[in-house]
């Protein structure tokens, strides 16, 4: 507690801090959130510039140095920083690819859900008689399948792949920005400010998108932000089970799935990639934790 | 209580049908020519084409296939497996005991050490403990299972050499499959050691599975026992002279239980869908590892029906949660 | 000598130079006897029973001379040992009866986890002890509310369960914390008759926070003022009605609407309690008392004994009246 009585009160109505800065210093108190924003920009930067940032081509095989242990072991040559894999090819090359692909698939996923969901959320929240009920019964129904088990019936039919992978997860992903939607535009819609812009003659689509999505965004950011790491989670356990993105191409889950094999012999193979997927989804989720905190007042002060 | 159970059950009819109708749907999108795909050759004579249709009944208009659909289910028909020519239920039958003991071993392991951790961190809140569970419960939910199981499998197995890497139990026993248990089964069996062995094969696999929702359950377990902690109910308890303990565990547990349960409840979705990873890790031979074979197989009746069958197990589960929480919590059970 | 005897207590919370929510409070109840404890919301009535019960945890911190209740040293008296005191020999009933009894349990587990706990009643005796209980606090058709959920109980029955709870094991002195605050008019009087009903058959001390002074004119022996954590009057019934000596008590009682039939409009104290950063240097009354003299902005008055029993006032009125 700061002693407030030292400001005279004139000048406070001048110190009120811009949205921005006001959010920014919730979400700074927050060490874990900001650590885990540090590691993000370190990965979206890598992921951004792979190919000048990784040393060489993830595919180029050196056939002299198949599982080259890392660097600082013994037998560890100073080109392979983390070693090579089963077939010579640099380890570090494959994570920095890997990650490119990773927050691809999140970023993918998340945007081809986020923007139906919200439609439909909105869709049901504001004809909750017509519309509403199927949609949310429609939606109960996903939710009765564990979403990895939806995720793997859905490539099950389109079969695997890169693309059928963004798809699967954006399915699995969209029954909860729609709940999150429509329970936000409920409770909007019974507020003063809606019915003032009723009156004041908003059509049905500015009322929607103008007057009432803004006042929903804060818990949709944060669920934005979750979903994104169970994205690359999820995409990394299809590729681990064979059913998301295909071999050769560098993705952490597939990588894990070809290393299994040599659980004996090299261990960098087997806990790298799965470092590194550990270390992203624990940053994006301290980053969740922190946007919660900072956005979302309800809970701002509970605890 | 009757009246609580019945209305619950009037729910879960509609979510039913809607899954049947998603498992339906299933099949009928699979890009391509169905005959083809389920043949696994191109250009089918279009004689046995015609024939393979009618036979599947893919040439009746879609109302009319699905009813058959659900005609056949009700009469406890779910198709046979194209590999092995067995029954979907039968095979599913066979399966299932493995995955509901290894399910439950990573229940056990979860919420036993998960509501211990939870109340101790709640008790002595922000100690080290409190926040060295809240750290670890947050790696464990962000922590790729699969990984996991192989950094286990390396470290216990291959380092140490204490625990088997895969299977329920060494090729060694023939252990005759009276209640599906292999810990019972064991122990039924009378043969020397096959009990150790089971277990041991049990362990890592229970961990791995169990790591998720442990981390979930710590961390509700704590917050709800926070805010319980706080309510007017504690203070009447400590003013009666009782003991700290039956403070915490009977005037304060109870009640933090109550959403403890409910998380319990929605992992259940998770452990299936941990299962499937874990199976695979541990070649674990359950309802996961089968479902992931007979996808690889392109085995559509297992795949169809054995998502309906998983799907219908979470939402039974999800319900006798509910019953659960409604036998825990009496606010609930007498509401209209 | 006294049943409790409370000498120089005073509650902090936070820094142990916080500014105390009770300060230097001295209270003392016979065996038998009725002291009421009035005061607004927030002048610490409530903390000073709480820390009597050992109900304040860290941050609070709870000094005193002396805290004697029943020849046990209830500062010091730790773990077991205050456990059989506290619930037993010294019981408490809380203000709001909806969030004070435990939900997931039934009326009749409650109340025999209190005969289990102190009198060592289980199993059928304890069943039939608490039936007698709840008849004991006149609830209709007892026998089926064994069975029965807090949350299907009325305010005021659930207010009579935790009063049969809190008589279970005979205390020698029964706190109620505005025991009728939380509950509907009509069912108060009920409730202030029966606690008043039980305390004089069984012979309890009854230590009665409120701050409605018509009850306390009806029911208490002993009344101790107390204003912003402090004692401000003491005195006994019906005395300082009829001649109050602290101008904050004088006050109270114009409040009282009987008080003031006739009269325009009811008599109110302009102002509030002082909080943590307005506290004045003198007499915490000063701002808003009508009496106040420029001594008493900037020294604080201590308690004084007078004839009738103790004021905190540099200026105390009615000392001289004529008070049959």
């Amino acid at each position: 507690m700061t002693q407030s009585n030292a400001v005279p009160a004139a000048d406070q109505a001048l110190l009120y801090p811009s949205p921005l800065k006001e959010f920014w210093q919730a979400f700074a108190h927050n060490k874990g959130a900001v650590g885990g924003l540090l590691f993000m920009l370190v990965i979206v930067f890598c992921a951004l510039f792979a190919p000048w940032v990784a040393p060489f081509d993830p595919s180029e095989q050196f056939r002299d140095a198949l599982l080259t242990p890392p660097s600082w072991l013994e037998g560890g040559q100073a080109r392979f920083p983390l070693g090579t894999d089963e077939l010579g090819r640099d380890l570090l090359s494959r994570l920095i690819h890997g990650a490119r692909l990773s927050l691809m698939i999140g970023l993918a996923s998340v945007l081809m859900s986020l923007i139906p969901g919200i439609l439909m959320g909105l869709v049901a929240g504001f004809f909750p008689r017509l519309l509403g009920p199927s949609i949310m019964r429609l939606m109960d129904i996903m939710l009765a399948l564990p979403s990895l088990l939806l995720a793997v019936a859905i490539v099950a039919i389109l079969g695997p792949g890169l693309i059928n992978t963004v798809i699967a997860i954006a399915i699995v992903s969209l029954p909860s920005y729609v709940r999150l939607t429509r329970a936000a535009v409920m409770g909007e819609l019974g507020r003063d400010y809606v019915t003032a812009a009723r009156l004041a003659g908003a059509g049905l689509p500015r009322l929607m998108f103008i007057t009432v999505l803004p006042n929903c965004m804060a818990p949709l950011i944060v669920q934005a932000t979750l979903s994104f790491s169970s994205a690359i989670l999820d995409a990394a356990a299809l590729g681990f089970l064979g059913l998301g993105v295909q071999p050769p191409t560098p993705e952490w889950g597939t990588m894990l799935a070809s290393a299994r094999d040599y659980i004996e012999r090299a261990w960098w193979v087997v806990s790298l990639p799965g470092l590194t997927i550990l270390l992203s989804v624990l940053a994006i989720n301290l980053m969740g934790d922190g946007l919660r905190d900072a956005l979302d007042p309800k809970l701002k002060n509970a605890q | 209580m009757l009246s609580f159970i019945a209305r619950r059950l009037g729910l879960l009819i509609p979510t039913f049908f809607g899954v049947t109708l998603l498992t339906f749907a299933l099949i009928r999108l699979i890009p391509g020519d169905p005959v083809e795909v389920m043949m696994g050759e191109r250009r089918v004579d279009p004689e046995m084409h015609a024939e393979a249709m009618h036979r599947l009944g893919l040439d009746k208009p879609l109302p009319a296939q699905y009813l058959d659909y659900i005609t056949k289910l009700a009469q406890g028909d779910l198709g046979e497996s194209l590999r092995t020519r067995e029954g979907v239920w039968e095979e599913f039958l066979t399966l299932f005991p493995a995955t509901l003991e290894l399910s439950l071993a990573a229940l056990l392991f979860a919420g036993t050490l998960g509501v211990i951790a939870g109340v101790i961190a709640a008790l002595k809140r922000g100690s080290l403990f409190d926040h060295g569970v809240m750290g670890v419960s947050l790696a464990g939910y962000s922590m790729p299972i699969f990984w996991w199981g192989l950094l286990l499998i390396m470290f216990f197995s291959v380092y140490l050499g204490w625990t088997p890497v895969s299977g329920r139990i060494d090729l060694l026993y023939d252990i005759e499959p009276k209640t599906g248990f292999m810990l019972i089964d064991t122990l039924l069996s009378e043969e020397e050691g096959a009990f150790k062995d089971a277990l041991m094969h049990l362990i890592l696999p229970a961990i791995v599975l169990g790591t998720i929702p442990l981390a979930v359950i710590a961390r509700m377990t704590r917050s709800a026992m926070l805010e319980v902690l706080r309510e007017d109910y504690i203070r009447t308890a400590r003013a009666k002279g009782l003991s700290p303990a039956r403070v915490v565990f009977v005037h304060g547990l109870r009640n933090a239980l109550i959403p403890v349960l409910t998380v319990f409840g929605l992992q259940v979705g998770t452990l299936l869908a941990g299962a499937v990873l874990t199976e695979t890790i541990f070649s674990w031979p359950g309802i996961g590892k089968w479902l992931i074979e007979a996808i690889g197989a392109r085995d559509y009746p297992v795949v169809q029906n054995g998502i309906l069958l998983i799907a219908c197990l979470v939402i039974l589960v999800n319900f006798v949660v509910d019953i659960l929480y409604g036998l825990v919590n009496p606010r609930i059970r007498h509401q209209r | 000598m006294s049943l409790l005897d409370i000498r120089n207590l005073s509650v902090r919370f936070g820094a142990p130079d916080a500014i105390p929510v009770v300060d230097g409070l001295d209270l003392s109840v016979d065996k038998g006897e009725v002291l009421a404890i009035v005061g607004e919301s927030g002048s610490g009535k409530s903390v000073t029973m709480m820390a009597l019960m050992g109900l304040i945890d860290a941050p609070g911190i709870v000094r005193a001379d002396s805290l004697r209740f029943d020849g046990h040293d209830m500062l010091t008296l730790k773990g077991r040992q205050r456990r059989k005191v506290v619930g037993k020999d010294l019981a408490m009933v809380f203000q709001d009866p909806m969030t004070a009894l435990n939900p997931s349990y039934t009326v009749g587990f409650q109340i025999e986890e209190v005969l289990r706990q102190h009198l060592g009643i289980k199993g059928k005796a304890a069943r039939v002890r608490a039936l007698q209980l709840l008849e004991r606090v006149e609830i209709p058709g007892a026998a089926s509310r064994l069975d029965a959920y807090p949350h299907q109980l009325s305010g005021g029955m659930s207010q009579r369960v935790a009063i049969a709870m809190a008589i279970a094991a005979e205390p020698k002195l029964l706190i109620a914390d505005e025991p009728t605050t939380a509950l509907d008019v009509t069912i108060q009087a009920q409730i202030m008759d029966l606690l008043l009903d039980l305390q004089r058959s069984e012979g309890m001390g009854l230590v009665l926070i409120t701050h409605d002074l018509a009850v306390v004119a009806e029911t208490a022996q002993h009344v101790c003022v107390m204003y912003a954590g402090q004692a401000v009057e003491i005195g006994s019934v019906p005395t300082l009605f009829d001649a109050p000596t602290h101008p904050y008590t004088e006050a109270l009682l114009k409040a009282i609407p009987e008080h003031s039939l006739g009269a325009e409009r009811l008599a109110t104290l302009p102002g509030i309690v002082p909080g943590r950063y307005d506290r004045p240097v003198g007499c915490l009354l000063s701002p808003r008392c009508p009496y106040a003299q420029p001594h008493c902005r900037e020294q604080r008055p201590a308690l004084e004994p007078h004839v009738r029993g103790a004021v905190r006032c540099f200026y105390p009125l009615n000392l001289t009246a004529e008070v049959a």
